[in-house]
């Protein structure tokens, strides 16, 4: 599936909930089954900054697509990042590059994209997005 | 205390967040603005703005008037001897980084500075600052599980070396009401100024400078019902004289050429370039505000809701309260057990209760616990029990999501 088709997947899943509670509640759940990282890779280096909760991504490439493992110490966090994760993992670095992130707006997670909002979604889609580049010049 | 009538007093008490009534409870973070305070400052822009202490216009006079008439309501507030003794800042941060720098120019290598455990951020790095440039060493009084500063290692760090001491007199992290006064008179026993950071103090308490004998005395008008970006400093006499001027500019200075220029006298000196004229106004609207409905009520009261909040939390299962002690402020710092704190934040808020999480600009305490923040409720005069409720059950739900 493209990075298209998964957002569309993940939006017409959402859409089946009408309050928050249910919304989080699927968020939690889909933490659960997030790709862990190993824990070598828990490093200092791999956190993402700007979050206050801990964030770990770690990438790698096989055959030429960029798969991603992540954890979070906050579970609405690592719900979160488990959506990000879905999205983008398993596709061409090009592909992540060229990636709109809308869909975050269409599953009512929109106050989380705030740039106010300690937990920076923003700084973890900016951070899936610079290991695109990075292997994408690896690539080329 | 009328609590209905004070919470009209309030305008935004009335809003609804995600679609709940508001619950606000980030009280240590900014306190909210009554209407009186909010018609000063509208009646400041409406009627008289003009610059201050430069024109003869009746304007200008009638800005002047009314900013000095502010700042002796902030003297008489903190019982300070002199007008000259109170500083506009911008606010706690301010005023603590300008004592900082004035004492850049008087310490030597060797020089010590003495720290609590249980400083925010803004008053712990402006005095790295002046250690690395002056040589001095900072040294930090401990604490135990309860957020209690360890005086007996204190008396032990106290040398003729201890050029100046600093503290919060109220923890933002912990909400623990340190002994300042004791604090501040072993200080003095060495030779050692103090200053004291009022900003978490003020909202809960009226501080007598003179009573206190302390040196220097920091705090920020939007933590006290007034507006952001001022705050006041107050500092004795002997000592703001002694001090270098902060800034350059205007409004500082008495005679300015090429050559040399002389300082204004206290407390213009400290005050370069145009102030936050409305602001300062509005601090002193502020003031009157709080003492109107009275420290003495407003302490007795928010006992009450500490105490009430603090049983009621405590029946959570696996909820533990940091810094619970007999002397504290109403705040109330806690955690889920194998929870996250900012998941609790991100619940509670879904139900219009506004909390901080995080480790409150104070990462030292959240080291000495081994936790990587708290959730803090922080209550003001015109929260009610009611409210309390409110978290008490949004709590609960966020516990029943995330376990
Ligand atoms: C104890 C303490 N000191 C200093 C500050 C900084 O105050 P301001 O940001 O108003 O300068 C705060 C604010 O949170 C505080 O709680």
């Amino acid at each position: 599936m493209t990075i298209q088709e998964i957002q569309n997947e993940i939006v017409d899943e959402f859409s089946m909930f009408d309050d928050w509670m249910q919304r989080y509640e699927y968020m939690i759940e889909l933490g659960k089954s997030l790709p862990l990282i190993e824990d070598r890779y828990k490093t200092q280096a791999n956190i993402i900054k700007g979050c206050q909760s801990k964030v770990w991504v770690h990438a790698e490439l096989q055959d030429d697509k960029l798969v991603f493992t992540a954890d979070s110490d906050a579970i609405i966090t690592k719900g979160i990042i488990a959506i990000l994760v879905r999205a983008f993992s398993n596709q061409s670095p090009q592909a992540i590059i060229d990636a709109d992130t809308k869909f975050i707006d269409e599953i009512g997670l929109k106050e989380h994209l705030s740039p106010t909002r300690a937990n920076g979604l923003v700084s973890m889609i900016k951070q899936l997005k610079l290991y695109a580049v990075a292997y994408q010049t690896q690539l080329n | 205390m009328d609590i209905q009538k004070i919470r009209s007093d309030f305008p935004i008490l009335n809003r609804k967040v995600n679609d709940h009534p508001l619950v606000y409870f980030d009280n240590a973070a900014t306190s909210q603005t009554p209407q009186v305070v909010i018609d000063c400052i509208v009646d400041y822009y409406s009627n008289y703005n003009a610059n201050i202490h430069r024109g003869v216009h009746s304007l200008s006079q009638e800005a002047t008037d009314k900013y000095e008439q502010a700042r002796e309501t902030i003297r008489a507030h903190f019982n300070a001897k002199f007008t000259r003794e109170i500083i506009f800042t911008s606010g706690t941060t301010d005023g603590i980084n300008l004592v900082a720098h004035g004492f850049s120019g008087l310490l030597k290598k060797g020089d010590e500075l003495i720290v609590s455990a249980l400083e925010h951020h803004s008053n712990i790095v402006p005095w790295q600052m002046l250690c690395e440039s002056t040589g001095a060493n900072l040294k930090v009084i401990p604490m135990n599980d309860q957020g209690i500063l360890d005086m007996q290692a204190y008396n032990e760090l106290l040398t003729d070396r201890t050029k100046l001491v600093f503290c919060n007199h109220v923890s933002n992290a912990l909400g623990v009401i340190n002994p300042i006064s004791e604090i501040i008179k072993k200080a003095h026993h060495v030779g050692a100024a103090v200053l004291v950071d009022g900003a978490q103090a003020t909202p809960h308490i009226k501080p007598n400078v003179q009573e206190l004998d302390v040196d220097f005395y920091v705090a920020s008008a939007h933590k006290m019902c007034g507006p952001t970006g001022v705050g006041m400093l107050y500092g004795k006499e002997q000592w703001l004289s002694k001090l270098p001027p902060y800034q350059g500019g205007g409004e500082m200075i008495a005679e300015v050429t090429f050559e040399k220029t002389t300082y204004a006298d206290l407390p213009h000196k400290f005050e370069a370039g145009t102030p936050n004229i409305c602001g300062g106004i509005a601090f002193g609207a502020a003031i009157d505000y709080m003492n109107e409905i009275g420290f003495a009520e407003i302490h007795d009261y928010e006992k009450e809701l500490l105490d009430y909040g603090t049983s009621e939390l405590k029946k959570i299962p696996g909820l533990k309260i940091y810094g619970e002690t007999a002397h504290k402020a109403a705040v109330i710092s806690f955690n889920l057990q194998g929870i996250h704190p900012y998941d609790v934040g991100s619940i509670v808020d879904k139900l219009g209760v506004a909390v901080r999480t995080g480790h409150h600009c104070a990462q030292p305490i959240m080291d000495y616990f081994k936790i990587p923040g708290t959730v803090r409720a922080s209550f003001a005069f015109y929260n009610t029990k009611q409210e309390i409720d409110t978290l008490v059950s949004a709590v609960k739900l966020a516990q029943k999501m995330l376990s």
